[in-house]
């Protein structure tokens, strides 16, 4: 009980701190002579949030980079060595080696599933297409946690001879196989492929939702001219429907991508990386919290960010043309 | 569901997900294949992946009404041979996982996530309003860096935060997270609110200012009270995420006395001694709230999930 007091009083405190802050600087603000009263009053209205942005996310990134070239404690320099160390293990070549399948095999599987469902929905009743949505899109709301508790009853293993009690297993065994440990089975990475699949069952249905409001934005006429001009229903979607949602396609991917970057919940509660299914995130959490070695960890983070860079300056650069475009 | 292709999102960018006109509009669609005019084989296909997304989630919610015996000793789905055995149904399960930790896990999520929501809005729409309506020396360059922020991870912040929260004594409290969570929402706030206010009128402004209101009562009376779409949005997604988030609460909280729902059902996982039909009932008492925000404001949601989904 205390405990909701407290919260409650810190969203009062907080947003009533905020609030008088505001206040009191306008005040201030508004009784300098007129020019100053305009020079400064925007920086008065977006300080707080730069602050927030710079304390938790623009000083922290800077000091970051800094610590990736520390030791483990950070208390002296290391150079590059903890890059090297990192590039030069096997295991953390695993988990590149396995994020770089992440992100070969999900964002497309998910772009691709979601624009499939999209368009064949489109074509139901009103009532059916919103039932159909709904069921794909409402795992978006349950966490990664949940969505991993929730496919252990899907790979679950018990030895031979006993009730299954993991559907897959329950499935193969009924056709006389033996069961599978299908979270240990490291051989062509089928337990990280399976680890992908709980993610792909999550991110569908946003890639759904975007890309059917897109392809419902096609204009009708585009379809109509090539029906008369004799297209079939495949060429109208690969020539006619696809070339005009493209950048929704691309949005869609660099989001799932994003995601899949810094997967961590599902990989952590599944497997915490063992049997060869660790990917970065997860290896960043372990470096940090299990092994306290900051220098790694930053390290780690700092190819993160290498990584996420070329999305980033993508993302400027669309945001500077539809800026240009209003 | 929504009807999203009728309700265009109010953020611009990233996506040019902007439907060209409402829907339905007459003579629409009157070439094959149309609305309701599925094929029985595409209605079949529908189905079945409808069928498969459902049954793992059926799964656990069946798992955990059933007895401790029957959850761990026969699949779930043989539920449906003999449904009405009563002997096999249980609630206590649910009443177990509140005692092992999941009740108090409960509230604390909300201590958490409350403050993380609401905070970051108000301090976001003065932004937003500044970025849209006000001229400023170094506005464009400041949005530009907001807009590259929006992809970064939140793992670049995490190494000095850790040290920063160990120096000042701050681990273990919910203001550690819910602080580090307004800062890590806030360019996705602003983001989103400024697309969105920079489709208002500009006519309604000016209006005001020849009336003599100054920037604080323009921004009070007209552009909050006009941008609660925007404000709901992001309140939402801002809401599932924190609540659904398990590597900052984990780090910055951890498990024991303070742990949110995500870091107890991760705990719970780790120990399965304790049985299927716990983890099942306390994965169902973590996920119920997102769940149900998610069905009930799904409209909002899928508003803000244009610009929200590319959070970093």
């Amino acid at each position: 009980m205390i405990r909701v007091i407290n919260a409650v009083l810190a969203i009062v405190g907080g947003v009533g701190a905020a609030l008088l802050l505001y206040y009191v600087l306008n005040k201030v603000v508004e009784g300098l002579p007129g020019k100053w009263e305009d020079r400064i009053k925007p920086y008065v209205f977006i300080g707080p949030a730069v602050l927030a942005i710079g304390l938790y996310l623009l000083y922290p990134a800077v000091r970051t980079i800094i610590l990736s070239f520390a030791n483990a404690q950070s208390t002296a320099w290391v150079g590059l060595e903890n890059y090297t160390d990192l590039l030069g293990s096997r295991d953390f070549q695993i988990t590149l080696i396995n994020t770089l399948l992440w992100i070969a095999i999900v964002p497309a599987v998910t772009v691709a599933f979601g624009l499939g469902i999209a368009v064949l929905a489109d074509r139901l009743g009103p009532q059916a297409e919103k039932l159909t949505k709904s069921t794909i899109f409402l795992p978006m709301a349950i966490s990664g946690v949940g969505a991993a508790t929730i496919w252990r009853f899907i790979y679950e293993t018990r030895p031979k001879g006993e009730p299954q009690i993991g559907l897959q297993n329950a499935i193969i065994t009924l056709f006389g196989f033996d069961p599978v440990a299908w979270l240990q089975l490291d051989t062509l990475r089928v337990n990280s492929f399976l680890l992908m699949i709980i993610l792909i069952w999550a991110q569908a249905g946003f890639s759904m939702v975007l890309l059917s409001a897109a392809v419902k934005g096609v204009p009708e006429e585009t379809l109509e001219a090539a029906r008369i001009d004799g297209a079939n229903e495949r060429q109208i979607f690969f020539r006619v429907i696809v070339p005009q949602i493209w950048g929704t396609v691309i949005t869609v991917f660099i989001t799932v991508l994003i995601v899949v970057l810094k997967i961590f919940d599902i990989v952590y509660v599944m497997t915490n990386g063992n049997f060869n299914t660790d990917v970065i995130a997860v290896r960043f959490f372990n470096e940090l919290f299990r092994s306290g070695d900051n220098g790694r960890a930053a390290a780690i983070v700092v190819m993160l960010m290498i990584a996420v860079l070329p999305v980033v300056i993508y993302q400027v650069r669309h945001f500077r043309a539809e800026e240009a475009a209003r | 569901m929504t009807t999203t292709g009728t309700t265009p999102p109010p953020t611009a960018a990233p996506s040019p997900v902007k439907p060209r006109r409402a829907l339905p509009l007459p003579g629409r669609r009157e070439a094959a294949p149309g609305r309701g005019q599925a094929s029985p084989l595409v209605r079949a296909a529908l189905l079945l992946v409808c069928f498969l997304w459902l049954v793992p989630t059926i799964g656990i919610v069946v798992t955990s009404l059933r007895t401790p015996d029957a959850a761990n000793t026969s699949g779930w789905w043989t539920v449906i041979a003999s449904p009405l055995d009563f002997t096999q149904w249980t609630v206590a399960n649910y009443r177990q996982a509140l005692e092992a930790g999941m009740g108090n896990a409960f509230i604390n999520s909300f201590a958490v996530t409350l403050p993380a929501t609401v905070i970051p809005i108000m301090i976001a729409a003065f932004a937003a309003y500044a970025f849209t309506f006000m001229e400023f020396r170094g506005r464009d360059i400041l949005f530009v860096l907001i807009v590259g922020l929006l992809v970064v991870p939140n793992q670049v912040a995490l190494v000095p935060l850790l040290r920063l929260y160990g120096d000042l004594g701050m681990t273990g409290t919910f203001a550690a997270v819910y602080l580090a969570h307004i800062g890590f929402g806030m360019p996705l706030a602003i983001y989103i609110l400024r697309n969105y206010m920079s489709t208002l009128p500009k006519a309604v402004i000016e209006s005001a200012k020849i009336d003599g209101a100054s920037h604080f009562t323009t921004f009070w009376r007209l552009i909050v009270p006009m941008s609660v779409p925007a404000l709901a949005s992001f309140a939402i997604f801002q809401f599932l995420w924190v609540w659904n988030d398990l590597l900052i609460a984990l780090l910055f909280l951890g498990p024991g006395e303070r742990e949110v729902v995500t870091v107890a059902v991760a705990g719970l996982v780790g120990q399965q001694q304790q049985g299927w039909q716990i983890l099942t009932a306390g994965a169902i008492v973590s996920m119920i709230v997102p769940v149900l925000v998610f069905l009930s404001l799904q409209r909002y949601f899928v508003r803000g999930l244009t610009a929200g989904s590319v959070k970093g």
